[in-house]
């Protein structure tokens, strides 16, 4: 965070005292996994995404297609708190449609991946409570279709205590309304949705391109960036600059066809 | 069935076994014919059974109204004594007029009388041949014993029952016997060989009311279980093996000191001797045990081996011989009465807690680990609450354990209060202390699963626990299968595969696309128009044609399509567009990538 420059009503030793206080704080955290994308990581107030939070991701919209992606951002952040050997993250869910082949892509292996599949959002969200309070798995993830204040706040209250990051999916319950407008007590939420990628010079299908829209965070200001989607060991890339300039016009020709 | 086959191999519950072969009779393996006759066996027994069907057929007959009796031809030269051999035997169609003799028909049920009749032998595979490991008394009468080929029995009588021999369920019978015998009549028993059991009644047969009365005690509760035996009861265990085995008698007792004359008259065999010993001594004309007593015992270890001197010490007692003991698993078990009944969950908890602290004891003293254990709990009108747990790894751990049990607490109805507590393991598995790693546990590693899997077993089912893993198959759908959760699957092959998969392909309307590999152009899907901006493929996927026969030619074709939302899809064409029999050229949906 930029300081500014005239800070004359606060005296330096006040601050001194503010920030050691801070870093009182952040070391009950968890530790901070960075995306390595500076452009995101940057406009993060954690720096990053905090390893014993709750972090609520949905899809931009109801179409499936948003849905796939939002579920692939979720495993590749999961993948990447996983990325030592012998860790587990705990995939819990009513209805079971993920296809563990293309999990394994964004580096989720099957070994790593532990499903636990229940009748209802209230199993689920019980095992996930129970799966963060235990501490020995690297992340949890949770599909539900509803959760209210009370249960991300025991989730969150949870994923603190067990030091495990935990991602809440939310399912779209209707078509129009987004489920990140009910109130939640999550670190960051993010809406994540599918963006044309840019054209290949040659035929075929190149590196899926992602809007990724931070709409909440703790302690800093929404955003929203366009970002290429995960790859196998699950690690999100900014499009370079001239990238950014060539998609533009992509688009615009595509759409004039 | 089974139980009653067990007699036709006559294993002798106290020491020792017995072949059935009679040894005494030197000459019963020359010649496989019974003495004193001139019928061939099979065709005598023959006879005999057709003289009996004869009999009974006769009263059968005379009921009969005379139109249905059989003719004088049907019947034969009735008044004749030696029927046809092959006359008694049941017709292949089944269709004689009269009623087929009782001893061919089946009876509802076998008994062991029924069996008695038929000569029956258990047979076993040796290299390539079936070779008779049990003979039943009727066809040992008959001149059949262990060791002969089943074919070489068959021929000599006619209609022979033939079994197979079950030596893993004889063996079971015979541990479950000595550990019956540990519970209720000495605590030393061991099984011995394949057909006997050692039981050493020393200090313990006055509580039958002596040796006599124990052994015939013992014989009445074999026969009851369907078991013929041969008791021996000596002072060594070698003399008591060779008299169980080689006596005569159902039951021997030896006087001590009298081995050495009791045993004397048994062949050499009965010293459990190697066959090539057997075969060494028979050269020099050895025979029987007492041959051997008046050899000198440096030339006799010399010529028959150390060995052989060692047995006959120890069949007449010179020679210590210790019998192994089987010891009976017990069950870990934790109880608690409690002196006034309780009803509620915190004294409950409190009862669970001070359980699982014995009981952890116990485990951790045995090192023995708990799959599963069963809390027991007596309500003071006699009815019981029972509530099981099950660990996915064998744990020992008290705080996991009283973290599962009180899980479940509410499953528990203490009704008018429990009396009783009873905790006990129903399986364990061996636990051994695991070697420290060498950063002695401060490096980062990840943290044991099972108990996290036990805790989520209890709040969801334990089908609902799974990981993924490969299932050799190239049809998406067929690729994978749920595996347990503490198993550590492989992956896949590197083929771009979607994140999410339909439960079921979805057709697609008004396709347009270029055949014959070409990813469509356009398409609608749940009534939505996709402009197609990209694509990749054909991926081609046969069908099994060893699951079905309508995919013996089945084609799919799949492509990965980006449509003009980004979205990409994950579609596939049945038929390969050339061939009309590999599919109708139907566009189907099956998945969506991120």
């Amino acid at each position: 965070m930029p300081q500014p420059a005239a800070l004359p009503a606060v005296s330096r030793k006040k601050l001194a005292t503010l920030r050691a206080e801070l870093a009182g704080v952040r070391s009950l955290r968890g530790p901070v996994l960075p995306f390595d994308v500076p452009m995101l990581d940057n406009r993060m107030a954690a720096g990053g995404i905090d390893g014993a939070g709750l972090h609520e991701i949905a899809a931009a919209s109801s179409r499936l297609g948003d849905d796939a992606a939002a579920s692939l951002f979720a495993a590749g952040i999961a993948a990447r708190f996983a990325r030592k050997p012998g860790f587990t993250v705990l995939w819990a869910l009513s209805r079971f449609d993920l296809y563990a082949p293309g999990l394994e892509q964004v580096g989720l292996g099957p070994s790593q991946l532990l499903y636990a599949q229940g009748k209802n959002d209230q199993e689920v969200l019980a095992v996930t409570e129970d799966a963060l309070r235990d501490g020995s798995l690297a992340c949890v993830i949770a599909e539900v279709k509803a959760a209210d204040m009370t249960a991300t706040r025991r989730l969150q209250l949870a994923a603190s205590d067990g030091k495990t990051p935990m991602l809440l999916y939310r399912r779209h319950r209707s078509r129009d309304q987004c489920p990140l407008t009910t109130n939640s007590s999550a670190m960051t939420r993010w809406r994540i949705g599918c963006v044309p990628s840019l054209p290949l010079p040659h035929p075929g299908v190149g590196r899926p391109r992602w809007s990724v829209e931070l709409v909440r965070q703790r302690g800093g200001n929404p955003f929203s960036l366009d970002l290429d989607s995960c790859d196998d060991k699950g690690c999100l890339a900014h499009p370079s600059l001239s990238v950014d300039r060539a998609i533009a016009s992509a688009g615009k020709t595509s759409q004039a066809a | 069935m089974r139980r009653l086959e067990r007699p036709a191999r006559r294993p002798e519950p106290l020491q020792p076994p017995s072949h059935a072969l009679d040894p005494i009779d030197d000459n019963s393996g020359a010649c496989s014919v019974p003495r004193g006759g001139g019928w061939r066996p099979g065709a005598r027994w023959a006879r005999d059974g057709a003289l009996r069907d004869d009999k009974v057929s006769q009263a059968q007959i005379d009921a009969l109204p005379a139109h249905q009796r059989p003719t004088m031809r049907e019947m034969g030269r009735r008044s004749e004594h030696a029927d046809h051999p092959f006359r008694s035997m049941p017709a292949d169609d089944g269709s004689r007029s009269p009623p087929p003799p009782p001893a061919t028909s089946v009876p509802p049920r076998l008994t062991w009388a029924d069996l008695c009749g038929t000569p029956t032998v258990l047979v076993m595979r040796t290299g390539q041949r079936d070779v008779i490991t049990a003979a039943c008394p009727v066809a040992i009468s008959l001149g059949l014993h262990p060791g002969m080929a089943a074919a070489h029995a068959r021929a000599l009588v006619a209609d022979l029952e033939v079994r197979d021999a079950d030596p893993d369920g004889d063996k079971a019978w015979l541990d479950r016997l000595a550990l019956h015998a540990v519970g209720h009549w000495t605590p030393t028993a061991a099984s011995s060989g394949q057909d006997g059991l050692w039981l050493d009644l020393s200090g313990s047969s006055h509580l039958f009311g002596g040796e006599e009365r124990f052994c015939r005690r013992l014989l009445r509760f074999l026969a009851r279980l369907g078991f013929s035996a041969r008791i021996a009861v000596a002072g060594a265990p070698g003399a008591a093996h060779a008299l169980a085995r080689y006596g005569r008698e159902a039951i021997t007792l030896v006087k001590p000191g009298q081995e050495a004359e009791a045993i004397a008259s048994l062949p050499l065999a009965a010293l459990r001797l190697q066959p090539h010993t057997l075969e060494a001594a028979s050269r020099f004309g050895l025979e029987r045990i007492s041959d051997l007593y008046s050899m000198p015992r440096g030339p006799l270890a010399r010529r028959l081996g150390l060995n052989t001197v060692t047995r006959l010490d120890q069949a007449r007692g010179i020679v210590a011989e210790p019998v192994v003991p089987v010891i009976p698993f017990e069950r870990p078990i934790a109880q608690r009465r409690l002196l006034e009944p309780i009803g509620t969950a915190d004294a409950i908890i409190l009862v669970i807690g001070d359980l699982v602290d014995d009981l952890v004891a116990e485990l951790q003293e045995r090192m023995l680990g708990l799959r599963a254990a069963l809390l027991t709990c007596l309500v003071v009108d006699g009815s019981e609450q029972r509530i099981g747990i099950g660990t996915a790894r064998a744990s020992r751990d008290a705080k996991h354990l009283k973290r599962m049990l009180t899980m479940r607490v509410d499953r528990i109805d203490p009704g008018l209060g429990i009396e009783v507590m009873t905790l006990s393991a129903q399986r364990v598995e061996d636990l051994q202390p695991e070697a420290m790693r060498a950063d002695l546990g401060t490096g980062d590693r990840a943290a044991d699963l099972a108990p996290l899997i036990d805790q989520l077993t209890g709040r969801i089912d334990s089908q609902g626990l799974f990981r993924m893993g490969l299932k050799e198959s190239d049809v998406p759908e067929r690729a994978t299968r749920r595996l347990e959760p503490l198993a550590s699957p492989t992956g896949w092959p590197g083929w771009k595969r979607p994140a999410r998969l339909l439960a079921k392909p979805e057709l697609l309307d008004r396709v347009v696309a270029l055949l014959p590999d070409h990813p469509p152009r356009r398409f609608v899907w749940r009534n939505t128009a996709y402009r197609v901006i990209s694509g990749e493929g054909p991926e081609r996927i046969h069908g099994e044609w060893w699951r079905s026969a309508r995919e013996m030619w089945a084609v799919r074709d799949y492509f990965m399509v980006e449509a003009h939302t980004g979205e990409r899809f994950w579609l596939f064409r049945r038929g390969d567009g050339v061939q009309t029999d590999t599919g109708d050229l139907s566009w189907y949906l099956h998945g969506l990538f991120g």
